[in-house]
């Protein structure tokens, strides 16, 4: 594990937890955010018949960085009666909750921020730090479109929480564990080992499971895209309707904090949703590593799996983000409460069913 | 002091500041969004104590549910700034006697108890435990309290219907 290895470097448990902590974030959330901001805008050109950013750079690669530049040199404009402490709070607090999910996620068998047993759980807990964050950006920008998006975002956040918990309960019947690296353990060798298909224990329980995980993966992605706010479930940063939402007044680093943080969500759901349903960092096709017989470099392929695996996810949501058209709210409210509970609530009886049998 | 003392202290900090600005301040959305710091300092505690599932449950219930239960109705009340909360009658002589009282008795209670000091063993994963015993021993509590919930899940649901 890199935490002993750190350990071992610098004699010193608090400089290894502080760097280990930091690990994430400056060796992949900023890099990845780097690459998603300007992939999404990519993918967003050519689907609609663009070419995107061309003049930064070999095809706009670099555009990203000179936008960073850009947001680095703005002005901080701040509205007159706005609530100052809590204004500048809010975009912390939002990018906390989403970093803190990120201590819970194997990224591979060697690194995991925190190998605890709650994994799965303590992440949707720390979610309700996000919620609070945007509530309160919301109320101290003091703008009406800021406060409705707010508000909407909570409910939607909220709602569809219980259908992800739901499903999350249900793999966790199946898996007999929340840690997330456990249960990325539990789905090792190849593909059809995969929870999605089944898990690894073959018999009649295999086969029933494939049609329920199916819907399963369905349900969790669909409103797990639902909690990060992508389209379809946008309203809560609908531009027609409420200008930006919860983020309207908030400008230079302060909006970026917050862009930020939605890329680490949506990396992050993708993550959760691969740990649960693919396998996590778990290659498809077995390891080069044990082909060749060289140990160190099983940890490099589970990196790359996981990281292929989690931008899989993330490029669908794009996908459907220039695709689909944005709900309404009653729909959304209607959808979550009228389909995606109920169906949650029948998988959960059915696993369960199947796994007392 | 160790690394685990220096987080302690920090947790402590964060929840006894912002309890206070909690009971202190004339705008309760800003009571309201200090009580969060509070419930997360209380969970750091809990973590600090071992008590792992107990402080994630603590995040989900009152962080992710009471408290935006809150702030919802907050939001949606009319005045907020400046709120009078005083009650019509003060009675300062009888309630500083009886607060005084009190005091006495719980800091003799704290000083006189002979308290046994062990040293706290390693924090271990407590899910399993919790989860065996919910479904072993403490299985018609359980259950019970499930159905307690959901009675007034449906008296809630056919009240908000009439």
């Amino acid at each position: 594990m890199i935490y002993d290895w750190l350990y071992s470097l610098t004699g010193s448990e608090m400089i290894a937890i502080g760097i280990q902590s930091l690990l994430p974030l400056y060796l992949f959330i900023l890099p990845f955010a780097l690459v998603a901001v300007l992939l999404e805008r990519k993918v967003a050109a050519h689907m609609q018949d663009r070419l995107g950013p061309m003049r930064v750079g070999y095809h706009g690669l670099l555009q990203t960085i000179a936008d960073i530049l850009k947001l680095l040199q703005k002005e901080d404009t701040v509205a007159a009666d706005i609530d100052k402490k809590f204004f500048d709070l809010s975009p912390l607090l939002v990018f906390a909750g989403s970093y803190a999910a990120f201590a819970a996620i194997p990224f591979s068998g060697a690194f995991m921020g925190s190998n605890i047993d709650l994994g799965i759980i303590y992440i949707v807990a720390v979610t309700g730090l996000v919620v609070a964050g945007i509530l309160m950006g919301g109320w101290a920008s003091n703008n009406k479109y800021s406060l409705l998006g707010a508000m909407r975002a909570a409910a939607q956040i909220i709602s569809f929480e219980i259908p992800t918990l739901l499903i999350v309960v249900t793999v966790i019947m199946i898996t007999g564990t929340m840690n997330l690296y456990t249960m990325s353990e539990w789905q090792t060798g190849y593909f059809w080992n995969w929870l999605i298909l089944g898990g690894p224990d073959f018999g009649i329980a295999k086969i029933l499971f494939i049609p329920l995980m199916l819907m399963a993966f369905l349900i969790i992605f669909l409103s797990t895209l639902a909690e990060v706010n992508r389209t379809p479930f946008d309203i809560p940063e609908a531009e027609s309707e409420i200008v930006a939402g919860y983020h309207t007044e908030y400008s230079g680093m302060k909006f970026a904090m917050f862009f930020l943080a939605e890329y680490a969500n949506m990396f992050a759901v993708s993550a959760i949703v691969s740990a649960l349903f693919f396998g996590g960092y778990q290659s498809p096709f077995g390891y080069l590593g044990n082909l060749l017989e060289i140990g160190w470099l099983i940890p490099i392929e589970q990196f790359f799996w996981f990281t292929a695996k989690g931008v899989f996810f993330v490029l669908v949501q794009m996908w459907l983000r220039w695709t689909l058209p944005r709900f309404r709210v009653d729909q959304l409210m209607s959808f979550c409460w009228k389909y995606l509970i109920p169906i949650s609530f029948v998988i959960l009886l059915l696993v369960g069913l199947i796994t007392v049998l | 002091m160790t690394v685990y003392d220096i987080i302690f202290y920090l947790f402590a900090a964060v929840t006894l500041i912002s309890a206070f600005f909690v009971v202190t301040n004339r705008n309760i959305v800003h009571s309201a969004f200090f009580l969060l710091f509070t419930f997360f300092g209380v969970a750091g505690i809990y973590v600090m104590l071992g008590a792992d599932f107990i402080a994630v449950v603590q995040l989900i219930v009152y962080v992710g549910g009471i408290l935006i239960l809150i702030l919802f109705g907050v939001m949606l009340t009319n005045k907020i700034v400046n709120v009078e909360i005083k009650t019509g009658t003060i009675h300062a002589l009888p309630a500083s006697i009886v607060l005084g009282l009190f005091a006495g008795a719980i800091g003799a209670a704290v000083l006189n108890t002979n308290w046994k000091v062990v040293e706290s063993p390693d924090p271990v994963p407590t899910t399993a435990a919790i989860g065996s015993m919910l479904i072993n021993e403490y299985a018609l509590i359980f259950e019970l309290l499930g159905i307690l919930l959901l009675i007034a899940l449906i008296g809630a649901a056919s009240m908000a219907r009439r």
